[in-house]
């Protein structure tokens, strides 16, 4: 078959559609788990990445891929694993943010909030609940390897928070 | 193995310490102290597999043999394995488990910032991906040193008393392999004995936080990456390959 730009726009499309099972607003192109997608001698390339190595969803992840462009008739294709650049937080989109809030996942902060944790400095994530800046991080591991768990101490409630990688 | 196989052998090491001290992370698994360290301690597991996965992975196409990452893990006996010794001693209490994750995580994070530079395409992605994770790791296990020995006084004794058990281990992940100066030479992989310096540096920072002190003993036992192992190992192994082994190629 012939491709164009059209049809890679097509593949795109589809995969739009392609959820992630832990947080199943949000899609795959959103959270930046797919890297790529061209066109290679007649056949189309879907490039994706993991987020966390060990991230079970990974796997489905990719199930979902292929069932979703069978489905859609796209074909001939093939689903590739690649490590390089390796996945970052800031790989989310804007809508991918917005979605994880309204999901109540706090967003990840910008990168160099993160660094400031990691050197043992406060961050400032604001509650979902009552959006007071007033949290407290309880565990930098959460219910997934993307999350951190947090809880407001102004409203008390416990919170996910998407943490930068 | 017949030929000599330097780059399988290392990379092999890697992915075994990755599988077998997640395997014994994954053992907490419902077993914390609290609910938080017991998922924290289950997450660390699972970024080790992860990463022992790609190890794993890129180590069975080194092989010449075809094997699978599953070949790797399941269809090797003890001699076969590479893993330093302190990825197999046992979890003993919480604090036998922190001071193994410290020493070990304060070496992988420097081994992985010196990887992130190697000539090896798929090492460098490798290391890229899992110095992220491993970042986290380190905080982790360095904070939890800091709050045992800065603690109360059974809390300061029980990470003291481990970090001595512990200690004989360590000097193993310093202890580079003749064949291993090709790669070296080549900028493949790191050269560890050149990681010691960075390492004593960061842990005698959090040891002294933590108001502890470091054994002064010198004697280090070796033998992990030669397939000469400790008598756990062989029981991690029981646990881990009895599936593949009862049923092969069993899938779900």
């Amino acid at each position: 078959m012939v491709e164009s730009p059209e049809h890679i726009a097509e593949v795109w499309k589809v995969l739009f559609t392609v959820e992630d099972p832990e947080i199943p607003v949000i899609s795959v192109v959103d959270l930046g788990i797919i890297r790529d997608v061209r066109d290679e001698e007649g056949k189309f390339v879907v490039d994706i990445t993991p987020t966390y190595s060990g991230c079970p969803a990974t796997k489905v992840i990719e199930e979902s891929v292929i069932d979703a462009l069978n489905e859609a008739g796209i074909e001939p294709f093939e689903v590739r694993t690649v490590l390089s650049p390796p996945w970052s937080t800031a790989m989310l989109s804007e809508e991918g943010r917005r979605k994880l809030k309204e999901y109540g996942i706090a967003p990840p902060a910008d990168e160099s909030t993160d660094k400031m944790a990691l050197m043992g400095e406060e961050r400032q994530i604001t509650c979902l609940n009552c959006g007071s800046k007033d949290t407290q991080m309880v565990s930098q591991f959460g219910s997934t390897p993307c999350k951190a768990h947090f809880k407001c101490k102004d409203c008390f409630e416990p919170f996910d928070y998407f943490k930068c990688l | 193995m017949a030929a000599a196989n330097p780059l399988y052998d290392f990379v092999t090491h890697l992915g075994d310490n990755a599988l077998i001290l997640g395997h014994r992370l994954g053992e907490w698994c419902g077993h914390g102290p609290v609910l938080e360290q017991d998922i924290a301690m289950t997450n660390i597991a699972l970024d080790l597999i992860g990463q022992a996965r790609m190890y794993l992975d890129y180590a069975g196409k080194l092989s010449g043999e075809n094997r699978s990452e599953d070949d790797m893990a399941y269809k090797r006996d003890v001699m076969d394995f590479k893993n330093a010794l302190i990825t197999e001693l046992r979890n003993g209490d919480f604090a036998d488990s922190i001071a193994r994750q410290f020493f070990f995580d304060q070496w992988n994070f420097l081994l992985l910032q010196a990887m992130t530079e190697s000539s090896d395409e798929t090492l460098k992605a490798i290391a890229q991906k899992s110095i992220k994770e491993v970042t986290y790791h380190k905080r982790w296990s360095s904070e939890w040193v800091i709050r045992l020995g800065d603690g109360t006084d059974e809390s300061k004794e029980k990470i003291q008393r481990a970090i001595e058990d512990v200690w004989m281990y360590t000097g193993e992940l310093f202890m580079s392999q003749p064949a291993d100066a090709d790669l070296i030479a080549a900028g493949v992989i790191p050269d560890v004995t050149g990681l010691k310096a960075a390492w004593d540096e960061a842990v005698k920072a959090v040891i002294s936080e933590a108001t502890l002190t470091l054994p002064e003993d010198e004697f280090m036992q070796d033998g992990g990456r030669k397939g000469f192992h400790t008598e756990h190992l062989g029981y991690i192994l029981a646990e881990m390959q009895f599936l593949p082994r009862a049923y092969p190629d069993a899938t779900w």
